[in-house]
């Protein structure tokens, strides 16, 4: 078994930036959102094609990035 | 251009295929979660979750001796296996694993350089099996503490300039704009910094395929800030994993003799009630 058709790509979500990272295993669509820095995972998820599981990673990337409060510095 | 210090403490994805199954390899993937060794991951590997077999549960501390040992025995790990650690996120918590296995006089372990990401971006086999492994028996050495910082040293580095402080997290971590990784849980009271720290992100030390850098680059990168391993180096970062990877490099890669990981780290500094605090960049 082989990971197949690996893509990275870098976007903005929420004013920060995020690693979208997405692949096919078998019949099955993996993705992985991770915060570029420093570059922790925040979510993985699959789905049916490439744009359903990228768009559940983002989806859920979102949600817990907008969580995170900036402070005055 | 110039070698690793110790290259012989890193294996390249090509040496992993070529070498996973030999009966003295044991490779094991520690990630941040074990979602993504469930999924596919190199084949016969083991996995290690950081959160439950890589410190103690009960207690915020790192295994114990006794615990290192059964867990080595239960992985089929004697004092003479080549232990080859990967994971996710560039290998943060490989090298938390790595760590901890030099903690306790593991004598030959590696990490896969690049790891997890580097593997399955080459389109290299995966498996989805949990491999049986037949249990050994493992006697560790006693905790070698010299590649360890407590608390009351990182005060006594602070408050005297006698140790080079590296802070790994991220810019706007070091700053106390943010008090975690964006879209974690805060878990700290304050935010900024230890005074005397200078800010190298740990993955500037990485090249975008998960690898390290070179070591003339990485000689650059650290000597920039004044980190030449001409006085001791303490490396922090939020709960001390980002942080044994920066570790790592200055030790294995370019072989400065004094470096220790402060695992403590900003979850316990940024806690502290009346510990001084550094805002904003480094001066």
């Amino acid at each position: 078994m082989k990971i197949e058709e690996y893509r990275e790509r870098k976007l903005d979500v929420d004013g920060w930036e995020v690693n979208l990272t997405s692949y096919r295993l078998d019949a099955e669509w993996h993705a992985k959102a991770d915060n570029v820095s420093p570059g922790a995972t925040l979510c993985r998820t699959t789905g049916k094609s490439r744009e359903e599981a990228e768009e559940k990673a983002l989806q859920r990337a979102e949600e817990l990035l907008g969580r995170t409060r900036r402070h005055a510095v | 251009m110039a070698e690793y210090a110790h290259p012989e403490a890193l294996v390249s994805t090509d040496w992993v295929s070529q070498h996973s199954s030999d009966p003295n390899v044991r490779v094991v993937e520690v990630d941040v979660d074990t979602k993504a060794y469930n999924e596919a991951h190199v084949p016969g590997a083991i996995a290690w979750a950081w959160n439950t077999q890589l410190c103690d549960t009960v207690r915020r501390d790192i295994l114990s001796q006794q615990q290192f040992e059964a867990l080595m025995s239960a992985s089929g790990v004697t004092p003479e296996t080549t232990l080859v650690i990967y994971g996710d996120n560039n290998n943060w918590f490989a090298a938390w694993a790595f760590w901890q296995a030099k903690i306790y006089g593991h004598k030959d372990v590696r990490l896969m350089n690049g790891g997890r990401k580097k593997w399955l971006a080459e389109g290299r086999d995966v498996a989805t099996d949990v491999p049986h492994v037949a249990t050994a028996a493992y006697h560790a050495k006693p905790a070698d503490l010299s590649l360890r910082t407590f608390l009351p040293a990182v005060q006594q580095a602070s408050a005297e300039h006698s140790a080079a402080l590296v802070d790994v997290r991220s810019p706007q971590e070091f700053t106390g704009e943010i008090l975690s990784p964006p879209g974690l849980p805060e878990t700290c009271q304050r935010g900024g910094h230890i005074p005397g720290a200078r800010s190298i992100p740990w993955g500037k030390a990485c090249n975008d395929d998960g690898t390290f850098k070179s070591a003339d680059e990485l000689r650059a990168l650290y000597g920039h800030e004044g980190v030449d391993g001409s006085k001791p180096v303490i490396a922090y970062c939020r709960i001390g994993e980002r942080s044994s990877h920066t570790w790592f490099v200055l030790k294995y890669l370019l072989g400065f003799d004094n470096v220790t990981n402060y695992d403590g780290s900003w979850t316990e500094w940024g806690n502290l009630v009346a510990a001084p605090v550094a805002k904003g960049a480094a001066a």
